[in-house]
């Protein structure tokens, strides 16, 4: 009998050219390639040494600065000068300067299509698999190479389903669900595999959501995770970019997969991730009680408008006891963000607001941690020193219980405000 | 091909802040990065490292970013070899298209011992510890990647097959 393929199989027997199969090492089209600041110097590096004169694809990249946005100094000003001559050079269309926003952000938001095959040089590549593409982190050889001949390689990785079931109870989101996955599987447990996530009731599971899941999928240490495409995707592609799509990038209903992992979502709890570790997941009860120095709401994890939206929500008319940095993923997000009145009750707390960059989130510059410190972030890292010293600890949450421990000063949950 | 040297051991999940900080990246020169390799883990390592030295660790070596640094780091300290339970695999293509040779070894962090000096055969997957007598399994690398290896990383791979 014909075994169907998932959606992992689809997108890599069609962009090599070939019906493939789990562990096949095959070549492949890549449809998108992106990088940022921080890895693009060292891509654009490696393409000048290797390829004087050589024709590159400039269609097939977007490159956004974020990592070091605005320039925090002079290196990194003039890193970005080495990047933006290059673009320049080779006229690279999807340039997007300081400001714009997240490069995961912004290939979602205008240039990633269901069942596209996405290389970048950044391990959150993985947020595209939001919208059902197959897409993976690369280091800046494999990117320069890809660049050049328009192609690189993979591993079929081993497909493993995981359902999405109901819906998730008040202030619980889809970091949570990525933070519950942590907890039951550990870091270790999808290396070398592809997660495809089947939402059952499609609304139930918005693409801010799925972007956060999608994102930490490079913390499950995945191969890829890819969201199989549904009313979800389809209408974030009318609403977001006016595209009517028709794909046909679904898996065959005869898929074989090696496992599957059945979630209720009703049953997802508020979560955090202690240092110094995704996975060393705790209930906030846990914690209760322990004071935050800082809390930084964004990044490329959750510094969407849904994220906003609960941040505001809870802050409404209360003030911060903790330092707080609310960063927006994207000029958009910030825009709709400003027009919501989103921003301005979030700066009558008492937040720092600023613009798109990746910021404290690699411990960069806009807040970065210092020995003894409490970080609360809703970023996706917790390794010891990844946000400043490390004698600083960083603790992992959704935007809900950022929110509410920003207002009381401690870990605390929406529910604990008076 | 062959890779012999001594063991340094590290423990499980060395993610990718732990081998170069983020602070370290705005630079690729090798001699810059190999001075900070895993300075949170050990400030001493790449003085340790200098001699030649072959890397056991256990699980999901190099989870974390895709920092090409951290490959680059490790080779230009002195690291020849790395061995480990699982890497994560940004980490795994990093180090082979730098020329670093690394091997996936189930359960070598309860065979190998800190300072034991191992022998490796890339192509039959074999890891000899001559003056214990043990020999270790660990997946062979196709002969591409041995190729690659040997060339000293992909661009120096693919320069070769250009001329």
């Amino acid at each position: 009998m014909y075994n169907g393929q998932t959606l992992t199989e689809k997108i890599l027997s069609n962009a090599s050219g070939r019906a493939v199969s789990p562990n096949d090492i095959v070549e492949v089209a890549v449809d998108l390639i992106g990088f940022h600041d921080l890895t693009g110097f060292h891509v654009i590096e490696i393409i000048e040494n290797l390829s004087s004169g050589t024709p590159l694809n400039p269609e097939k990249l977007v490159i956004a600065f974020d990592h070091l946005v605005p320039p925090p100094d002079i290196r990194s000003a003039e890193i970005q000068r080495f990047v933006r001559d290059f673009a320049g050079k080779i006229k690279v269309l999807n340039f997007h300067d300081i400001g714009d926003g997240i490069l995961h952000q912004i290939l979602l938001e205008r240039y990633v299509m269901p069942g596209y095959l996405v290389v970048g040089a950044d391990s959150h590549t993985s947020t595209a698999g939001a919208l059902g593409a197959f897409a993976q982190g690369m280091g800046a050889t494999d990117v320069a190479a890809t660049i050049i001949t328009g192609r690189t390689w993979v591993s079929v990785p081993q497909p493993f389903k995981v359902v999405l079931r109901g819906s998730l109870k008040e202030w619980v989101t889809g970091k949570d669900v990525a933070l519950e996955i942590l907890k039951v599987f550990k870091a270790d447990y999808f290396n070398g595999m592809s997660i495809e996530f089947y939402v059952e009731n499609p609304s139930s599971f918005p693409m801010d959501y799925r972007a956060t899941v999608a994102n930490m999928g490079i913390e499950f240490n995945a191969d890829s995770v890819l969201f199989i495409p549904d009313e979800e995707t389809t209408n974030f592609l009318r609403v977001e970019r006016g595209y009517e799509y028709r794909g046909k990038f679904l898996p065959d209903d005869n898929a074989e997969y090696v496992d599957e992992y059945t979630l209720e979502l009703s049953k997802v709890d508020l979560l955090i991730a202690a240092p110094y570790s995704v996975d060393n997941v705790k209930s906030i009860r846990d914690v209760e009680g322990m004071e935050v120095d800082t809390v930084f709401i964004g990044s490329c994890t959750n510094g969407r408008l849904s994220d906003l939206e609960i941040a505001a929500k809870i802050m409404k008319g209360r003030k911060i006891r903790s330092r707080c940095v609310v960063i927006p993923a994207s000029r958009k997000v910030f825009n709709k963000a400003l027009e919501l009145g989103y921003i301005q009750i979030l700066v009558n707390a008492g937040c720092m607001v600023t613009f798109s960059t990746c910021g404290p989130c690699i411990g960069g510059h806009f807040g970065v941690a210092g020995p003894g410190e409490v970080v609360l972030s809703t970023s996706n890292r917790n390794f010891k020193g990844r946000m400043g010293s490390p004698d600083s600890k960083t603790y992992l949450s959704g935007p809900s219980v950022a929110a509410a421990s920003a207002v009381l000063g401690r870990m605390a949950e929406p529910g604990d405000m008076p | 091909m062959i890779v012999e040297g001594t063991v340094i051991k590290l423990g499980d999940r060395i993610d990718t802040d732990l081998i170069i900080p983020a602070k370290y990246l705005k630079y690729t020169d090798h001699q810059y990065l190999a001075q900070h390799v895993l300075e949170p883990v050990d400030p001493e390592f790449s003085k340790k490292a200098s001699k030649g030295v072959i890397v056991v660790a256990g699980k999901l070596f190099g989870m974390g970013s895709s920092r090409e640094q951290a490959a680059i780091a490790l080779k230009a300290a002195g690291v020849k070899m790395i061995l480990a339970e699982s890497f994560a695999r940004i980490f795994f293509r990093n180090a082979i298209n730098n020329g670093l040779p690394v091997m996936v070894c189930p359960n070598i962090s309860n065979v190998v011992r800190e300072g034991d000096y191992v022998s490796a055969d890339l192509s039959s997957g074999e890891i000899l510890i001559p003056e214990r007598g043990i020999t270790v399994r660990c997946k062979e690398l196709p002969d591409i990647v041995i190729r690659i290896v040997d060339a000293g990383g992909l661009i120096e791979y693919l320069r070769k097959l250009g001329r």
